[in-house]
């Protein structure tokens, strides 16, 4: 299946700067019972964006008008917890199409590659100087060129580099999905159950 | 030949090919599926016009969010009756072995998996679920996937994944009366942070993990995710193969020989280099409780709330601590309890209920505290009748359920009410977990006996003076 290329993106940041951020907090489980893959945005920090009565609670970040755009910009070990591949859903739903931090977790980062919602790592000292600025200046347009592998801040001169998977990379990059390449080897495969050791 | 360790032996095993400057492809032995996070990678499939590849090696169950009451009337909350119902169609059609709600082989995935004999050493096990790490007992490479990771397995039995650094942890000594091996998992947890061991792969050895039972090193494994690891390890040896040869699924198969062939080449060899090690005593290990709002926050149970975390950074400490309502510096013994959970695939285990029983014989249930007992799966159940653990428990003023996730993560409705607090035996703390604004305080199945009957904070040790254990 033909999925968006990930180029180029440039947009204003949503600041999150909280450490440990869990999947039960990105979408908490009694929003998984859906069948389908849509929709999850709605959710999407449920009970952080809106209290009991289900009203907004102003002081949160995605509910503060200043605060938008495509990069959601956070902790370190962002995504913890469950493998709920429904946390990734919700992030990109809401519109965002790439996450910065200065560390995530396992499960979390190969959900994001599998759906187009790029994990970038930076260090914290870097997290930390973006962080900032966001906050002082939420109208500041970051830059992430994944082919360059490169974040930056034009104004400010800001640059951080981060790393990827050469193999993942070309597939956002060409929006090539991995079940498609692993439909492909079906022969390998095959042989492999013939000759296997263990 | 140079020395290996066990992880890279069944690893290496298990490649079909290395992807130039990319991630392996590793072909699945076993894969479990449930509920929750399987719909939408069978959906997937159809929309490419896939089948499932390999159906014998998948097996369903249905535990997430199903009731733990009534389980034999329909599912009153639609849209999990849905999702129960979808995974039901879906292995029909794809003729996948499915124990749904009620079926003697039902329960939680984690549970059911072991006690089937499916788990076994050397094997590649993946689930769309986080604590698949808990097959690693067995000495198999386990761990959670996503949903998508969950289509490919099922369109090709493979996934493609980038090879995890090597971690060891090596326990020595024992572990003192009054403490588990949840108590030392918390403990390591608590020592180096829910993101140690992000990246790794790790291995539990040494004296004290040898001396565990194979219930007692799931429950280890189990928790290796809550410190990042992509899973956690145990080289097999006598204590799995007696437990495996209990199951007559397996000791009756022909792989009850190969395997006891292969089990002594199933160990990490003298000299093999891992990417770091760490090394515990178990004597240092008191009971533990969790304080705050992820698993790495905990504290001996008789210990105070520190000023400060090794891995939060300051604000979110303090929210965490201000959504627990606790102060630095406090104290949680003598604090009123409201709720006791004692289940999930960490502690749901027959073993489990032994020690909760045990702890509760002759006791009665404090009047104020509403305590959930969920065993793992009906398997569980009926051994926990058998063994007359479920009389003990009755007498004592408790309540079996019916097997299930419960309210480990409150899918179904054994939520936590807001501002509560609940001493729970699973494995996670998360704001939330266990219902909107719940408050969890995580320990092991003792310290957990000992609140149900004393509605508070109470170190397990105290009791069992008093009874002279
Ligand atoms: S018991 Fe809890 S942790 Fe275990 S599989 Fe169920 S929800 Fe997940």
């Amino acid at each position: 299946m033909k999925r968006e290329k990930f180029t180029i993106l440039e947009s204003t940041c949503v600041p999150l700067p909280q450490s440990n951020i869990d999947t039960d907090q990105i979408i908490p489980a009694r929003f998984l019972s859906a069948t389908s893959r849509e929709g999850f945005g709605e959710n999407l920090f449920r009970d952080w964006r809106f209290d009991k009565e289900g009203n907004r609670i102003e002081g949160f970040v995605l509910n503060r008008p200043e605060y938008k755009g495509s990069i959601l910009v956070t902790g370190s070990n962002f995504g913890c917890g469950s493998s709920r591949e429904h946390a990734v859903w919700a992030i990109h739903d809401h519109g965002f199409r790439a996450v910065v931090s200065d560390s995530f977790a396992d499960i979390f980062r190969n959900n994001a590659l599998n759906n187009g919602l790029l994990p970038v790592q930076v260090t914290s000292a870097e997290l930390g100087d973006l962080t900032e600025q966001i906050i002082r200046s939420p109208e500041t347009r970051v830059k992430i060129d994944l082919d360059q592998q490169i974040i930056t801040i034009e104004e400010t001169g800001f640059t951080a580099s981060f790393g990827i998977n050469a193999f993942k990379k070309q597939c956002l990059l060409q929006g090539l999905d991995n079940i498609d390449y692993l439909l492909g080897m079906k022969e390998e495969i095959m042989a492999f159950e013939k000759n296997r050791s263990l | 030949m140079e020395p290996q360790t066990l992880f890279d032996k069944i690893w290496d095993a298990h490649v079909v090919k290395s992807v130039e400057e990319g991630p392996d492809v590793l072909y699945i032995d076993r894969h479990y599926i449930h509920e929750v996070t399987s719909p939408q990678a069978f959906g997937g499939l159809r929309q490419r016009g896939a089948v499932v590849f390999r159906p014998e090696r998948t097996t369903a169950t249905a535990d997430h969010n199903i009731p733990t009451t009534d389980q034999h009337l329909p599912i009153r909350d639609e849209v999990s009756r849905a999702q129960v119902e979808t995974l039901a169609m879906n292995c029909q059609a794809a003729g996948i072995e499915h124990f749904g709600i009620g079926h003697p082989s039902n329960g939680i995935v984690h549970v059911t998996g072991p006690e089937m004999g499916y788990t076994l050493p050397g094997m590649t096990i993946v689930c769309g679920d986080s604590h698949t790490s808990t097959h690693g007992a067995f000495g198999t490479i386990a761990f959670g996937i996503g949903t998508s990771e969950v289509e490919m397995v099922l369109a090709t039995q493979c996934i493609m994944q980038t090879k995890p650094a090597r971690m060891r942890i090596t326990i020595n000594g024992s572990l003192n009366k009054g403490v588990t091996s949840k108590d030392l998992i918390l403990y390591i947890i608590s020592s180096i942070s829910t993101g140690g061991a992000t990246g790794y792969f790790v291995e539990f050895a040494g004296e004290a993990v040898r001396q565990l039972s194979m219930e007692a090193r799931m429950t280890m494994c189990n928790m290796s995710i809550e410190m990042g690891a992509r899973g956690g390890l145990i080289a097999p040896d006598e204590v799995t193969y007696n437990y495996l040869s209990e199951i007559p699924a397996f000791s009756e198969s022909p792989m009850a020989q190969s395997l006891a062939d292969k089990w002594h080449s199933l160990q990490t060899d003298a000299g093999a280099v891992f990417d770091k090690e760490l090394h515990f005593d178990a004597s240092d290990v008191p009971p533990m409780i969790t304080y705050g709002t992820n698993p790495g926050m905990g504290m001996a149970i008789d210990g105070t709330i520190p000023d400060a975390a090794i891995t939060d950074n300051t604000s979110s400490y303090n929210k965490s601590l201000d959504y627990m309502g606790f102060r630095p510096g406090m104290s949680l013994l003598g604090h009123p309890v409201d709720y006791v959970f004692l289940g999930s695939c960490t502690n749901g285990r027959i073993e489990d209920l032994r020690a909760f029983a045990a702890m509760v014989e002759g006791r009665k249930k404090a009047p104020d505290v509403t305590v959930l007992i969920v065993p793992g799966s009906q398997k569980v159940a009926r051994e926990a009748e058998r063994e007359g653990l479920a009389d003990i428990l009755r007498r004592a003023g408790f309540e079996m359920r019916q097997p299930g996730c419960s309210s480990c993560l409150a899918m179904n409705d054994d939520k936590i009410p807001p501002g509560k607090y609940a001493v729970s035996t699973s494995n996670r703390n998360f704001e939330g977990r266990q219902g909107p604004g719940a408050r969890t305080i995580l320990a092991g199945p003792l310290t957990a006996a000992a609140a149900a009957v004393t509605g508070r904070i109470t170190d397990p040790r105290e009791l069992m003076r008093i009874c002279d254990f």
